[in-house]
């Protein structure tokens, strides 16, 4: 995890935004409907996304899997459990896997963020992940797995030539209850020899 | 059989969406004017509704509307309803929901909501019910006495609530280990028992409980809905996009054929979304109520409300085998804990021991008791993977007093291709188990890694074999495929995509019998209104034997009229016709035929069967539908299975583990993992794969870290999340697991296949639980999860204050 934001920065951030961290942030608001004073917490603010700079219209307790999904529409990033327990929300921020349920999109100001949809290349070809996933047969369901490949993702960067091991604790939080795991690892460790 | 396709790694057109983030599940779907639905749940697990008074939300800006069981047809216990009317039965139960323009709205919408309960007793664990005095879960009783014979895995029980209750004593003697004498309300028996019995050298008896697990499928059931001129669209996560449409239908009181199932993914269902489900409802109803597109998104907390579990176990078994180690006699005795709508899987349960030790006599004695937890539904291999994992080590017992070899005891009993199963002691298609056995114990080395020393430092190390069964297959499906005039082959399916792949794997029949370049088949699948052939629920194991069956027929279907349009316009008789390279060509001159896209444009021009404007008298109503929808578009393939049956295609695997236990933290260390299944043909290598190393980690799961746990207080769930009911992550499972098959064709499948998406799950367990018996020196802990604290206790001595055999609590 980033180590610059923690959960507990996550959670103060939530307090200080005065909203209830328990209800509010997971609840999805449909446009900016919302009419309520957030004092001078400023709303619109831009982010960069997959490369791109998005100006959006966000909630003080709001987090960036919303903000994801919902502000802009990128529905790659999968709300499972939107507690900080699985990882099907996982995202980069300057390339380094985060849950994306668990950060508020004002802290990714000035901040890099990639989804999966950004891993791709602009012509379309598949990221190392992604095609070795495919090669390897990784997903089963598919509802995790756009968290898998972002996490494997930012371990290849930060460990091009993982093992094994490596690998299964670079991935350890991200749950499969398919229980894909093995098919994962074998994708990773393709990854990597396509990347050499 | 060589084949050109089965047997072969292929691209599933799926599973690029699936990492690109392209792939949509319910919950990614939006509409123009979408309102946003919320639960009201139960906060209490049993009570009465006196009243409930929603007019301040209704006063609300931006709420839309509300629906109550009001609203909704009656509905009687233990059905699940759709929303609760005037009793709640657990905590989680729907009892409203709430539309509004936000989901923030709706959610404090909820908060002004005054409902008045009138609390009732409630009870979480069977056997505090079934004793006399005992709270019950209903008003009506405690128990389900049924009034029809059980269906399959995927069928509601069907009884009556009535009360029923044991002698504290007679409770007692259960708890101890003791056979009780007790009422049942379901059982069977073939053979001559205490016969049998007396013909034994060794005679085991034990209890057991399994705990009830929740599914936790990654996504959570949301849906998404419409109406359009009558007509209902249904963003839905489900296991089928077929065989759900009646109950749905139902649900929302239209005919099948207005309503349009859309479901490109499911992100897991595992049993829990075989049939149409209560929220389902809701959200479909409201829609229509309210004239607007509605989302009902489930959190991870409701999916466990709502989500279903597994039903825990608490029993009684007497084992019999003689000095040669032959299971002759097996009794057992099973408490259901149901949860409460009952789900009972005490049939299955016994039946996988009468697959995989073959006793020549057995009754079952058994009584659902419905509990105020979660509701229970069907959950991979229902009944067979429980028993498995409880009976593994006390099997080992009887192994290891007859001083036979653990492999070698379960090899001796093995089902063949002439064995009978279950309490009718019906056929097989065919069974090749102690090939895979044999194959198994080769590949693990098992001799070899029976003899090590059982310590390792501060580690125990234990080495366990396990075996899974699971019916893997029906019949009758019907198969749909056309050829258009450019030659294309659409294969249509009502499949659901759990991501198996084996909607995928199947349609390769039509392309095996063709002879075509899979490149050139598409499927269609995802949307009923796409016409989608009559399919069965992705579950049970099933799709592999059940839809390469279907596949099959439909292309022989196609083949066939193929070679009669050739026939027709070259002369000569179909069997004077054969197939390559897409083509249908006189067999002696190949320069008499034509393009498979050449018939399907005389089949347009012909009409009739060929072009689908006429069906086979015998296809389900579904399929009828689906061929008028795509009648005149190219040569029609269809048709019901109605290929030779004999009895149940068995799924059948076994599993080796070899396990290293931390005496100072009771940490279970899987070192080695191998699995090999008796499934006929291996149809498609990297999804078997995938199955049995997926089933292998719930198998895992099951027997050392999943169950429910309630509050016994208060009755209140302690472990809705994914961390606490412990899910088993990447740690916790090897980092390569390993699976091989006997691999030797099912002959009642023409692609040679069966299905094993089940017992992968159940060798694994049992596997798992044999090793750590193994490795405590033969101990048992009669009971799954066996957890690390279990595990310290008992290598500590420690003397620990507990309840034997209670269920859904620490």
């Amino acid at each position: 995890m980033n180590p610059k934001i923690t959960r507990r920065r996550f959670i103060k951030g939530v307090i200080y935004s005065a909203s209830a961290a328990a209800s509010g942030a997971g609840v999805y608001v449909a446009t900016a409907a919302s009419n309520r004073s957030n004092g001078a917490v400023e709303r619109l603010i831009s982010i960069n996304v997959n490369g791109r700079t998005r100006r959006v219209d966000v909630l003080p307790q709001e987090t960036l899997a919303h903000t994801l999904r919902y502000r802009l529409n990128l529905t790659g990033t999968k709300l499972a459990c939107n507690r900080g327990e699985c990882g099907a929300c996982t995202v980069m921020i300057d390339n380094v896997a985060n849950y994306s349920c668990s950060l508020l999109t004002h802290q990714v100001k000035g901040r890099e963020v990639t989804t999966v949809e950004g891993l791709r290349a602009a012509d379309g070809t598949l990221h190392p992940v992604q095609q070795a996933f495919i090669e390897e047969l990784s997903p089963q369901c598919g509802f995790c797995t756009p968290g898998q490949v972002v996490s494997a993702a930012a371990l290849l960067i930060a460990n091009p030539n993982p093992t094994r091991e490596e690998a299964r604790q670079g991935l350890s939080g991200n749950l499969c209850r398919c229980g894909a795991y093995d098919h994962y690892l074998n994708g990773v460790m393709r990854a990597a020899e396509l990347i050499a | 059989m060589t084949f050109m396709h089965i047997g072969k790694d292929f691209l599933p057109p799926d599973v690029e969406g699936k990492v690109t983030g392209d792939a949509k599940y319910a919950e990614d779907f939006r509409r123009e004017g979408m309102v946003f639905a919320r639960l009201l749940t139960s906060p209490m697990p049993s009570a009465r509704i006196v009243s409930i008074d929603a007019s301040a939300a209704l006063r609300m800006d931006g709420v839309i509307g509300i629906i109550t069981a009001d609203d909704l047809p009656p509905s009687a216990p233990p059905a699940n309803p759709m929303l609760a009317s005037e009793y709640v039965t657990y905590v989680g139960q729907p009892i409203l929901a709430i539309a509004a323009i936000s989901e923030h709205i709706a959610e404090n919408a909820l908060d002004m909501i005054e409902i008045e309960f009138e609390r009732r007793d409630f009870v979480t664990d069977p056997l505090d019910s079934l004793v006399e005095g005992g709270p019950n879960a209903y008003p009506e009783g405690n128990a389900m006495v049924l009034t029809a014979p059980e269906g399959d895995e995927n069928t509601a029980s069907v009884g009556v609530i009535s009360p029923v209750k044991w002698p504290a004593a007679e409770i007692e003697k259960l708890r101890l280990g003791k056979e009780p004498n007790g009422t049942f309300t379901a059982g069977w028996e073939y053979g001559e028992l205490e016969a049998e019995f007396a013909k034994c050298d060794v005679i085991v008896e034990e209890s057991f409980v399994t705990a009830g697990v929740p599914h936790h499928c990654m996504e959570p059931r949301t849906s998404m809905v419409y109406w359009e001129n009558g007509k209902c669209y249904f963003h839905a996560s489900t296991q089928s996009q077929s065989s759900v449409n009646n109950g749905l239908a139902a649900m929302l009181g239209i005919a099948p054929e207005n309503l349009c199932i859309i479901n490109e993914n499911t992100g897991g269902g595992f049993g829990s979304k075989g049939t149409s489900y209560p929220t389902m409802g809701v959200a479909g109803n409201l829609s229509r109520l309210l004239n607007r597109p509605v989302q009902l998104r489930i959190t991870r907390e409701e999916e466990f409300y709502i989500g279903v579990g597994r039903p825990g176990m608490q029993g009684w078994i007497k084992i019999g085998a003689k000095a040669d180690g032959q299971v002759a006699a097996v009794d057992v005795i099973i408490i259901s804990d149901g949860g409460p709508t009952g789900q009972n899987s005490a049939s299955s349960s016994a039946g996988h021991i009468s697959v995989l030790y073959q006793p020549d006599a057995m009754r079952l004695r058994n009584i659902p008791v419905f509990t105020n937890t979660a509701p229970r539904g069907a959950q991979r291999g229902p009944g067979q993977n429980e028993m498995a994992a409880a009976l593994a080590p006390i099997m080992d017992k009887v192994a290891n007093q007859l001083g036979m070899d653990r492999v070698a005891f379960r090899r001796l009993n093995a089902a063949n291709s002439d064995s009978g199963i279950y309490e009718d002691q019906g056929p097989v298609t065919s069974a090749f188990m102690r090939e895979a056995i044999d194959k198994g114990a080769e590949m693990f080395n098992w001799q070899a890694k029976n003899s090590l020393p059982r310590r390792r430092g501060n580690k125990l190390v234990g080495i366990g074999v396990g075996q899974g069964y699971h019916g893997a297959g029906g019949y009758g499906y019907d198969g749909l495929l056309r050829i258009l005039p450019s030659g294309k082959i659409v294969i249509h399916s009502g499949v659901g995509n759990l991501g198996t792949y084996s909607y995928a794997a199947t349609s390769r029949a039509v392309a095996e019998v063709l002879q075509c370049d899979w490149g050139n088949c598409e499927i269609v699948h995802a949307r009923t209104d796409l016409h989608l052939p009559h399919s069965s629920t992705q579950g049970g194991s099933n799709t592999i034997f059940t839809h390469s069956r279907a596949n099959y027929v439909a292309a022989v279907d196609a083949l066939n009229k193929l070679k009669e349009i050739a026939a027709a316009e070259f002369g000569g008789t179909v069997d004077d016709y054969s197939i390559a390279e897409e083509r249908v060509f006189k067999t002696n001159d190949s320069t008499m035929g034509m393009s498979y896209g050449e018939a399907a444009q005389k089949a347009i021009e012909l009409g009739g069967r060929y072009s689908g404007a006429e069906t086979p008298d015998d296809i389900d109503p579904i399929t009828q539908r689906a061929v008028a929808g795509i009648q005149g578009t190219g040569l029609i393939g269809v048709a019901k299975d109605n290929l030779e049956r004999k009895g149940t295609p068995p799924g059948e695997i076994v599993g080796f583990v070899e396990i290293e236990i931390d005496i100072d933290t009771g940490k279970i260390e899987v070192l080695d993992y191998l699995a090999v299944a008796d499934c006929g043909t291996v149809m498609h290598p990297q999804g078997f794969s995938q199955q049995m190393n997926g089933g292998g980690v719930w198998g895992i799961g099951m027997a050392a870290y999943e169950r429910h746990v309630y509050d016994p207080q208060n009755g209140l769930p302690a472990n809705l999340g994914l961390y606490q009911s412990k899910l088993p992550s990447m740690l916790d499972v090897p980092a390569t697991m390993a699976s091989a098959a006997a691999d030797i064709p099912d002959p009642f499948n023409p692609m040679g296949g069966r299905g094993i998406g089940e017992p992968s799950q159940g060798c694994a367990v049992a596997a798992m639980t044999s090793a750590i018996a193994d490795a405590l020196d033969g101990h048992l802990f009669n009971r799954v999860p066996v957890t690390s604290d279990m595990i310290v206790n008992h290598v500590a001595q420690n003397t620990v204050d507990s309840v034997p055999l209670k269920i859904n609590t620490f």
